[in-house]
């Protein structure tokens, strides 16, 4: 990806410096589609947004490019065919540059200027929330690739990431059954884990869990000794840690927690919901061996479709890397809406998100399918770290379907969101 | 004909404002209406810094809040009564918080948007002025106050909706969309008024007494008290009109982005304010603005092309700005700057000289102006 | 007591990586009056040179060697931080002299420039770099002698500098064509920093559980401190250091070379600043972000801490960690537990991470109030700048 990126770059730097020059007179520089090539009979315009530049651009690196990898496979097989025409997928690709309020005005560009018939992108919750308004207000479609925290049904967004209940429920589930009751959470101080923690607290109060204590610590801090004091202490002998700190944090929290002696070897079960393959690559397997994390889709997935991908990914981007459930979904949704725009048999935004749902594809992890709710069915795993940074997956809990509006929260409870309805309030109704 | 020259900038801004509605796409608009709200922080910055020499880091805190006031309103006016915003269910939250309550009033929140960031700036700005605290020093605590204000806001998700901040683009005002292309064209216009009014206000304050004792306090700050002025309440009240100044610009910008987080008061954010200021000329109010636009427009080009150079482009600019062009793109052109250039390639403008000059009226007035306050023979 | 240890332990274990990170800039700010805002990323480069450093010794011949490569890191680090401090002072701070608030935006875009360069650092970038560099610095030797003097000269300056900056980044984007030199060294990602398996562990020391990892930076904090006051105190640089810290003008009238004076401050408060990077990897990931999580708190250790003495940094940086230690993990609640049910409700609001620093923070703005000179304010009249 670098390489190729880098190549465009050099194009990119005579557009750049006319685009500069374009600004000088504020009028606005198109850029110039580029021409369909070859056999194609004409292009079809999707927003790629995702940060390329600041704290999350590392996570969100390998999103894109599992994007790109997709377009460039469906362009491969000569792109989507809409009416007997073969339309070539042509990405524009935009940078959120790991700021909330800047995912907002991309997106105002990709759907006003560039007029792109969907975008694929953003990672953080607060990025989506961000991005959430603009595509209400003008009525477009946003497809997400990442698990998130629920609790939400746009009609303009497609979540293809898991929902709590395709990933932490079962998760805790299972932690409950196998491993404890004590409950320890830890989480970065933003969305997801905020609204996690509240679920996975609800969810213990009807299992019978027992909280102990939760802590939450900045985006970014790496002074983690009072929190892992405060584990100590609610924690002496042993217990279940559940764990949704995101980036940097987690490698302080590990090496930090090993060191003090916090380790499943001592006793501790440690489950985290942000930590896959590349994140295990960062941190150093020496530090997790051992801890669990959920997910549908691991690299170490022993079937002919996960081999494919993770080989196609490795041939296209490195042998060195290493592919993993926000990438792959994020390759699935690229193929979703392909074959969404297929069946609805146009490109405009509002007629495949209608088509969409009940649409299927054969993912790297199986078989899914797109809900009335506007998330997929997921096939929900748990692995346990190894020595070698993969996972070895020890429990199998079949394809779920998703549950947008959590059924653990009071204030959620019996509501749900069905989009094929038609009635006003589609988005989130008792059921 | 001089009159004139003072009225063509007003004549041309104006037929701008009213013309780049009609050819700019929506989106450009809205980028510009946001940069020009921009302009009015980068002004009162200027005040502080460009006249008074004080280098605020912390000037994101008094964004935000005007922010925040706007955003909290519009998410409460959009509500059926007795309902709460939608994020307070995420996370338990049942009752209103008490601090939301007033921001249902319209009249309350317009106050709150500059009143609120100005008495914060001037409690701030007093506890740190009385002990004579300045330079570095200054700086330092404003962007430890930044850093408070950031953390506070971040982390409390049951107040204000933690890192998420609230959105505005799906509320009404007037029965009309605010992210709609219509009202956004109104507030745009809306930005144009107000940055002229901002422009004209920091004019009228620095000229006269008050823009003196400012230049005083930048130059020679114990001088000034030496001679019997108190710079503690001037230091505190151009900061707090500086606040003001930040909160309506604040306000602004988040009807137009459609969301306000605690992004705005992110540490970069606030340095970058500074050097718009410095690129644009500092003491110079029209450079204030200019620079915002500029600098803005430039970054969201350069992220559509080339994202990874902006960080290389940008702290290039800080380099060079404070290097080599200390006055910033106005200052520089105001003493000459281009003249220089155009007498480096060879072609030096003439020098004004005899007759010239003698008949220059505006050189004609200034030596009547000259021999009328001395006194004949006696010039010490 | 066990919780005095605890509480006590942890504390000097925070502390003592602000004191580290904040003693670099401490030093340099006392001599210059000059806050560093790349000082952070000065830290973000030792911690660049740990991760080299590690990888050279994790495969190879010098595999046997790996438990110890950290002692080989802490110099190279020092030596890395302090060479591009040196760097610094050289092209850009000298400039700047009397002009702190200046030298701040302009290190704050070194700061800036930094992070990105190591984040988009590949062998490609490098070749570009040093070839439009070395051609920016030629190519005037190469002109006629006559062309020194003549007006458009500055402007044939400008232009042989934007010239090789060109050719630079189109040497730069031709080689990256090649796969293996467009490979980014580092990328944006984090990297892990393995530490020796000796650095993992912890030790149990009267009831208290201390992470090796911890001791063995409260260790090199303490080495560092009586380093700098040995090198401050004994050594002749160190006294012509003090000399100028106290009185500029009049060193210089005394004969004391003022600008290696600074320049040599600049290396040495860069170079601690290295080691510290060092440190940190021990705690956390390397990453061009690191810098910036750890720069406003040494600002306020040293604000703190006052201006020219070094056991004011020492306190203030202990003082912040004990105290935000204390706040963060709630342990007054255990200290005190029938606490009125007002204050409790206070302390837990303000028990977790990012609100114990909204408080500490509050605090030493609190503080300044009665000391604006900080802890340890320098005795005698000073001069108002």
């Amino acid at each position: 990806m670098k390489s190729s990126l880098m190549r465009k770059t050099t194009m990119r730097y005579v557009a750049g410096a006319t685009a500069m020059a374009a600004s000088l007179s504020l009028v606005a520089c198109g850029g110039g589609g580029e021409k369909a090539a070859g056999d194609f009979d004409g292009e079809v315009k999707v927003g790629i947004l995702h940060s390329r530049s600041g704290t999350m651009a590392i996570s969100e690196n390998t999103v894109a490019e599992a994007e790109l990898m997709a377009i460039e496979e469906i362009n491969a097989k000569g792109g989507i065919t809409i009416d007997g025409k073969k339309l070539k997928i042509v990405p524009v690709e935009e940078d959120g540059a790991s700021d909330w309020p800047t995912f907002a005005e991309k997106a105002k560009k990709l759907i006003d200027q560039d007029q792109v018939s969907v975008v694929f992108g953003g990672w953080t919750s607060a990025s989506r929330k961000a991005m959430l308004p603009v595509f209400e207000a003008k009525d477009h479609f946003l497809f997400y690739p990442i698990q998130y925290e629920g609790q939400e049904c746009s009609k303009n967004i497609f979540y293809s990431g898991a929902t709590p209940n395709q990933q932490a429920e079962p998760a805790v589930s299972w932690l409950l059954k196998n491993k404890g009751k004590d409950f320890f959470l830890v989480g970065s101080d933003y969305v997801y884990p905020r609204t996690a923690n509240t679920i996975m607290k609800e969810q213990l109060k009807v299992e019978g869990g027992n909280l102990v204590g939760e802590d939450y610590l900045p985006l970014g801090n790496t002074e983690v000794a009072p929190i892992i004091a405060k584990i100590k202490q609610a924690l002496p002998k042993g217990g279940v840690i559940v764990n949704t700190l995101n980036g940097d944090s987690n490698v302080a929290f590990f090496k930090q927690m090993k060191a003090a002696g916090i380790t499943p070897a001592n006793g501790y079960s440690i489950m985290s919901f942000s930590i896959a393959e590349e994140e295990v690559a960062a941190i150093g397997p020496e530090y997790l061996e051992g801890t669990y994390a959920a997910w549908n889709f691991f690299q170490s997935l022993d079937t002919p479709a996960s081999k494919k991908f993770t080989t196609d990914f490795k041939a296209k981007y490195g042998e060195n890397r290493v592919t993993n459930d926000p990438a792959e979904s994020a390759y699935n949704m690229v193929y979703l809406w392909a074959k969404g725009a297929e069946k609805a048999g146009s490109t405009d935004n509002a007629k495949v998100r209608e088509a969409l749902i009940g649409v299927t594809f054969d993912a790297p992890q199986g078989p899914i399918e797109v809900q009335p709710n506007h998330h997929t069915t997921e096939l929900v795993m748990i692995g346990e770290v190894q020595k070698d940074g993969m996972f070895k997956i020890i429990e199998n809990k079949g394809v779920l379907k998703p549950i947008a509006w959590n059924q653990f929260v009071p204030e959620t409870k019996g509501y749900t969101c069905d989009w094929t309805k038609d009635r006003p309030d589609a988005g989130k109704f008792k059921m | 004909m001089a009159k004139f020259r003072t009225w063509l900038p007003w004549l041309l801004l104006v037929a701008a404002a009213l013309v780049l509605p009609a050819i700019l796409p929506p989106f450009r608009l809205n980028l510009l209406g946001r940069f020009l709200s921009l302009g009015i922080v980068a002004l009162g910055i200027d005040l502080i810094w460009g006249f008074t020499g004080m280098l605020s880091l912390g000037q994101g805190i008094f964004f935000a809040l005007g922010g925040y006031a706007i955003g909290m309103h519009l998410q409460l006016l959009s509500l059926a009564p007795g309902e709460l915003p939608e994020f307070f269910g995420l996370y338990g939250v049942k009752q209103l918080p008490a601090f939301w309550q007033p921001f249902q009033s319209f009249v309350f929140t317009g106050l709150c948007i500059w009143v609120l960031p100005a008495l914060v700036a001037g409690v701030l700005g007093y506890l740190v002025f009385r002990n004579r605290i300045k330079g570095v020093y200054f700086s330092i605590l404003t962007q430890a106050a930044l850093l408070v204000f950031f953390n506070f806001f971040n982390g409390q998700q049951k107040l204000i909706n933690g890192t998420n901040g609230l959105k505005t683009d799906t509320a009404r005002i007037f029965g009309e969309l605010v992210g709609s292309d219509a009202m956004q064209r109104n507030l745009f216009w809306l930005t144009v008024v107000l940055v002229m009014a901002a422009w004209l206000l920091c004019r009228w304050l620095t000229r006269g007494r008050f823009g003196d004792a400012l230049i005083a306090i930048r130059d020679d700050e114990p001088r000034l008290r030496f001679t019997g002025y108190n710079p503690t309440a001037y230091k505190t009240l151009v900061f707090a009109i500086a606040g003001a100044m930040a909160g309506v610009s604040g306000a602004l910008y988040t009807v137009q982005s459609g969301i306000v987080s605690p992004q705005y008061m992110a540490v970069p954010f606030s340095i970058e304010m500074v050097i718009w200021v410095a690129v644009g000329g500092r003491g110079t109010l029209i450079g204030a603005v200019l620079g915002a636009v500029l600098i803005n427009y430039a970054k969201s080009l350069v992220s559509e092309q080339l994202p990874e150079t902006w960080l290389f482009i940008q702290g290039g600019l800080f380099l060079l700005v404070v290097t080599a062009l200390p006055d910033g793109l106005v200052g520089w052109w105001r003493q000459g700057g281009p003249r220089h250039i155009q007498a480096m390639v060879g072609w030096p403008p003439l020098a004004p000289t005899y007759p010239g000059l003698d008949l220059d009226p505006a050189a004609q007035a200034e030596r009547q102006a000259f021999s009328s306050d001395v006194p004949p023979g006696g010039a010490p | 007591m066990d919780l005095l240890y605890d509480t006590l332990f942890n504390g000097l274990a925070i502390g003592s990586v602000l004191v580290l990170a904040a003693l670099g800039l401490a030093v340099v700010f006392g001599l210059m009056g000059v806050i560093n805002m790349a000082h952070g990323e000065l830290m973000m480069l030792g911690a660049y040179t740990t991760y080299v450093v590690q990888n050279l010794f994790k495969n190879g011949p010098l595999e046997g060697l790996f438990p110890i490569y950290i002692l080989v890191a802490i110099p190279l680090a020092f030596l890395v931080s302090g060479l591009a401090g040196l760097l610094l002072e050289k092209t850009v701070i000298r400039r700047l002299y009397g002009r702190p608030l200046e030298t701040l935006l302009a290190t704050w875009g070194v700061s800036l420039i930094l992070q990105q360069f190591v984040r988009s650092v590949s062998s490609a970038f490098v070749v570009g770099l040093v070839v439009a560099v070395a051609l920016g610095l030629v190519a005037p030797r190469l002109w006629p002698s006559s062309w020194a003097q003549r007006r458009w000269t500055p402007l044939l300056a400008v232009a042989t500098w934007l010239f090789s900056g060109l050719i630079g980044i189109i040497l730069a984007s031709g080689l990256g064509g090649i796969r293996v030199l467009d490979q980014p060294w580092f990328s944006a990602r984090n990297l892990d920093v393995t530490a020796p398996l000796w650095l993992r562990g912890s030790v149990d020391f009267g009831g208290v559980n201390m992470p090796t990892a911890r001791l063995f930076i409260v260790a090199l904090t303490a080495i560092a401190l009586v380093a700098v006051h040995c090198f401050l105190q004994k050594s002749v640089w160190g006294i012509r250091i003090r000399a100028v810290t106290q009185n500029r003008s009049m060193s210089d009238c005394l004969g004391i070379p003022t600008e290696t004076v600074d320049a040599l401050t600049f290396l040495v408060g860069s170079g601690l600043a290295g080691v510290a990077g060092v440190a940190v990897t021990l705690l956390g990931s390397v990453g061009p972000n690191l810098g910036g999580n750890y720069i406003v708190d040494c600002f306020m250790v040293v604000v703190l801490g006052g201006v020219g003495k070094l056991l004011g940094t020492v306190v203030a940086a202990l003082g912040i960690g004990v105290l935000s230690y204390v706040i963060g993990s709630g342990s007054l609640l255990l200290l005190w537990p029938a606490m009125p049910a007002g204050l409790n409700e206070l302390i837990t609001f303000f028990a977790t991470t990012s609100m114990a620093k909204v408080l500490v923070f509050a605090l030493i703005v609190l503080f300044l109030q009665f000391r604006p000179a900080g802890l340890f304010p320098q005795k005698g009249r000073l001069v108002e700048a």
